[in-house]
């Protein structure tokens, strides 16, 4: 039997002496400060130094500012940033909470039996990577290194990554893509043969009409995307939200469609009828470019608006009155793809929808439309080449999902349970930035999963769920106290940016790209990290571009001029599309190679039984998932989520506003805390809404332990996406409960 | 010279940037602030109307609490900022009372603090931190004896309103609808 695996409260930690490495270490720390370059002085006799941004994923570029004492004082936006124009959103100009939060991970540590109790003991760094280093060895020597795993989000995550791909694996997977944006990439690329990627390349800057359809930009605080919607608004564009929630950006729309959740399909395609029907579709765009209209049009004529009006709601006349805006507008038309779309595991097919109308209406590759983006290109230093994985993500997928582009964070989980007619079970993992407990749906069986592992090392800033569940705990120093690999973002500009330590690190913490420098050392790998310093290795690309580190330190950003001319498309230009057929697919034939419709259909979703209502989540705009549910300053801003009900609902069951309430889903499970009731008409009747990743269950969080309610606990009904594997999750249903005691 | 500050009601997503970095600007503790968010709803679903507000101190042109202050800590400093005297504070809180817009906190180190439209910002020629920040460019900030300044350019060319009028306060903060 394996040793069972118990979820570890650091916080039975001794909380005094920290431990320091051996010398080693302590050259590494004096190296840092050293390297440290002749700091800039800003204009307030402040120093700054550059950095980019780690509090979310658009990764905005900016100053960090200290005081004369040394202190961080401010972090505030570089006005050369393509993605932020000089301003941060309130999560970057809090990110210095992230670094002042006293419940960081502070030093190693390595999970032990003691008198049969399990816990944590404090560790040596050399001690953890020697453990690390041993464990991957004797998994990889036993189950062959397919059995290794590596999950990431951020920017270390490429260190690990050598070091996994080194021993031969390449089961490297993001949450980022099974859990959120995935099926939008694989829907654009069956369409357009082109994904979508991050930051979009949505022209909302000059579009004339925005529609959002679930996507609440404002509260899903993605910088870039924020700005240039307030200066849609500005220029008058028409704004289209589709929501069953009065959102923050519906209340600055046109229109606002307050569709019943789960019919969006129905709506999509319903709009194409109108837009087909009524000859509103750009049709010098659709014959040029496009594959399959003519079965496009014969599969909508059954999507008429009478018929959506009993499927969404919506009313007949509101369809077509917006599917008129939109066409008003064309091409500066945006549908937007959204950015997490794992709702209702159909989600492939929906985001295909949302590709076909947008090229119903010309708007890819045209002003106000989608841009096409460029990105700059930066060599990398020569390494030797990793060897060739025996078997590679796809494997651990028993032959489904053959459409996904990226490896599947949910996936690797599932290979990570006994499943004989697979070959390989997933005996290790290395989870780098993301709390797999509250990011992976169906916490049961990511629990289940961890059970069998050999090894589970968790490298993180805070304390999270996850780390109460590994072998080795790796604190990370933060985003503000290191180097990173450079930032190279798409945009309509290339741009690049650099990310320095404004700080030494705090406490006993390293940047990761030494951890994985040190764990590469211990597996004979250090070939795949020819530089000692991360710092070295940046300053040689950047020197292949023509700059250098000491000017990216004075200047932070560096914008790259566009290689080709090709923002959109010129007027009648031929244009070959990287689908089968050379054009855009209307018709997808890459689907109808796998054996699914090739024009998506609307598909009925379960809906609530008596008494349920359907659990949305969403964001909000100073919280990034659950990383920043512990950072004072934000926490300062909102230090729970709400239960949104509608004041019909909160009738019915005589719920008062900030009453707390606990919720029981559908499969019986009930929450572990209760949330604070807000009565409110912004909410359908048939569902209830809260802000995702709260609800935190570690104690060592001081700040945000037991605050609210966490959605991915009672997200246990998950609507996999056949194509791709994504893991829909807007399928769960809720019902209020007073007290959250288990039934006998 | 009148400072004043312009908010567009139209642009505001509510996000609180504007708190926090007035927070780090300013020193702010945590658990204080000197500007923020007000959402006010309207309507029945699905006939819905929401004004999202970014919120300070007024910097009023008849300011109820210069008036009321026993010490004379809360003054008119440059072009007509409402400000505190730290060290003229007695902390006796009758500022608080008597502001309509309950724009002023008592301080941890015992004096009031309240918004000063970042004047030491401004004397350099910068905007206020919370206008600088802004991700939405909501916010106008400028003199409005200067008919070129933004503020008085958006005023001239948006309907506006100011908050509780009948307090005939004269606040110079401006919510553009």
């Amino acid at each position: 039997m394996n040793s069972r695996r118990q979820f570890l409260k650091i916080s039975s930690l001794s909380a005094a002496g920290l431990i320091f490495g051996g010398g080693l270490l302590d050259a590494f720390a004096e190296n840092l400060v050293k390297k440290n370059p002749s700091h800039f002085k800003g204009p307030f006799d402040f120093v700054r130094t550059p950095t980019y941004c780690e509090v979310c994923f658009w990764k905005c570029a900016g100053w960090v500012y200290k005081d004369e004492n040394g202190r961080i004082k401010k972090i505030i936006g570089n006005n050369d940033d393509p993605n932020c124009n000089g301003r941060f959103c309130p999560r970057g100009t809090g990110g210095v909470g992230m670094y002042n939060d006293e419940d960081r991970l502070k030093t190693p540590l390595i999970r032990t039996e003691e008198r049969g109790e399990q816990t944590f003991r404090e560790a040596s760094w050399d001690e953890a990577f020697d453990y690390i280093a041993a464990k991957l060895q004797k998994v990889k020597k036993e189950h062959g290194p397919e059995s290794l795993a590596l999950f990431s989000h951020g920017s270390g995550g490429k260190y690990f990554g050598k070091v996994l791909k080194g021993l031969g694996s390449n089961n490297i997977a993001a949450p980022s893509y099974a859990q959120c944006r995935g099926p939008r990439e694989v829907a654009f690329l069956a369409t357009y043969g082109q994904g979508i990627n991050s930051p979009e390349n949505t022209d909302i800057r000059d579009t004339k009409c925005l529609v959002l359809i679930g996507s609440h930009l404002g509260e899903n605080m993605h910088n870039g995307q924020v700005q240039e919607m307030s200066d849609a608004i500005d220029k008058g564009a028409t704004i289209i939200t589709v929501d069953p929630r009065f959102s923050t950006v519906a209340s600055k729309s046109k229109f606002w469609l307050p569709i019943k959740p789960s019919t969006d399909m129905a709506l999509l395609l319903t709009w194409m009828n109108v837009i087909i029907n009524e000859e509103l579709y750009d049709k010098k765009y659709v014959e040029k470019y496009c594959y399959g209209f003519d079965q496009l049009k014969e599969h909508v004529q059954q999507y008429t608006p009478e018929w959506a009006y009993g499927v969404t709601t919506l009313k007949p006349q509101q369809i077509r009155e917006t599917a008129r805006a939109m066409a008003d507008a064309a091409p500066a038309v945006i549908v937007h793809p959204g950015r997490h779309v794992t709702w209702y595991g159909d989600d492939t097919q929906r985001l295909r929808a949302v590709a076909i109308l947008n090229a119903l209406l010309g708007s890819w590759g045209r002003r106000g439309g989608f841009y096409n983006p460029e990105k700059a290109s930066v060599p990398h230093y020569k390494i030797p080449k990793f060897p060739k994985p025996n078997k590679s993500w796809r494997e651990a997928l028993g032959g489904k999902y053959n459409l996904a582009d990226l490896a599947l964070a949910s996936g690797l989980c599932d290979a990570s349970m006994p499943t004989p007619d697979l070959g390989h079970q997933i005996k290790a993992w290395i989870v780098n930035g993301t709390n797999l407990i509250n990011t992976l749906p169906n916490q049961a069986n990511t629990l289940k999963a961890i059970q069998e592992l050999d090894l589970i090392a968790v490298v993180d800033t805070m304390p999270m769920e996850i780390t109460g569940y590994a072998d080795v705990v790796l604190p990370e120093c933060t985003y503000l106290e290191r180097y990173d690999s450079l930032r190279v973002s798409q945009g309509r500009e290339p741009s690049i940016a650099l990310r320095m330590p404004a700080v030494d690190p705090k406490y006993n913490t390293k940047p990761a790209y030494w951890m994985a420098r040190e764990i590469a050392k211990r597996l004979d790998l250090l070939d795949y990290f020819p530089f000692e310093n991360l710092e070295d290795e940046i300053d040689w690309e950047l020197q292949q571009v023509g700059t250098s580190l000491e000017e990216m330190q004075r200047i932070g950003v560096k914008r790259i001029k566009r290689e080709y001319d090709d923002l959109y498309f010129e007027k009648n230009e031929d244009i070959e599309f990287d689908t089968n057929t050379g054009k855009i697919e209307l018709y997808s034939t890459a689907l109808a190679e796998e054996g699914f419709e090739p024009i998506p259909v609307f598909v009925q979703h379960p809906e609530p039984q008596e008494g349920f209502y359907r659990l949305i989540y969403g964001r909000a705009p100073m919280h990034t998932f659950s990383r920043t549910a512990n950072n004072p300053n934000l926490t300062d801003l909102m230090d729970e989520n709400t239960l949104w009900v509608n004041p019909k609902v909160a009738k019915e069951w005589d719920l008062k506003n900030d009453q707390y309430v606990y919720l029981e889903n559908q499969d019986g499970i009930i929450s572990d805390f209760s949330i604070k009731v807000r009565v409110t008409e912004r909410i359908r009747f048939d569902s209830v809404y809260m802000v995702h990743g709260f609800g935190h269950a570690d104690k060592r969080m001081k700040r945000c332990f037991g605050k609210g309610i966490s959605d991915t606990q009672l997200i246990s009904n998950v609507m996999i996406d056949p194509i791709m594997g994504g893991t829909g999750m807007r399928g769960n249903f809720v019902t209020f409960r007073f007290d959250n005691k288990k039934e006998a | 010279m009148r400072y004043a500050m312009a908010i567009d009601t139209k642009k505001c997503v509510g996000c609180s940037d504007c708190v926090v970095a007035c927070q780090t600007e300013n020193d702010v503790p945590i658990g204080y602030c000197r500007d923020w968010v007000v959402e006010v709803m309207d309507g029945t679903y699905p006939q819905l109307e929401m004004e999202i507000r970014s919120e300070r101190c007024n910097h009023c042109e008849n300011s109820p609490c210069v008036r009321c202050c026993p010490t004379g800590a809360s003054h008119y400093g440059e072009g007509g900022i409402v400000l505190v005297t730290e060290n003229k504070c007695i902390g006796c809180s009758a500022c608080i009372t008597s502001c309509p817009y309950d724009a002023r906190f008592v301080h941890p180190k015992g004096y009031v603090d309240k918004c000063t439209f970042c004047l030491h910002r401004v004397k350099k020629g910068l905007q206020p931190a919370c206008v600088a920040v802004c991700p939405t460019k909501c916010m106008y900030f400028g003199d409005l004896d200067d008919p070129r300044s933004e503020v008085s350019m958006v005023l001239k060319k948006r309907k506006w309103k100011t908050l509780i009028p009948e307090a005939g306060t004269k606040p110079h903060l401006y919510f553009l609808i």
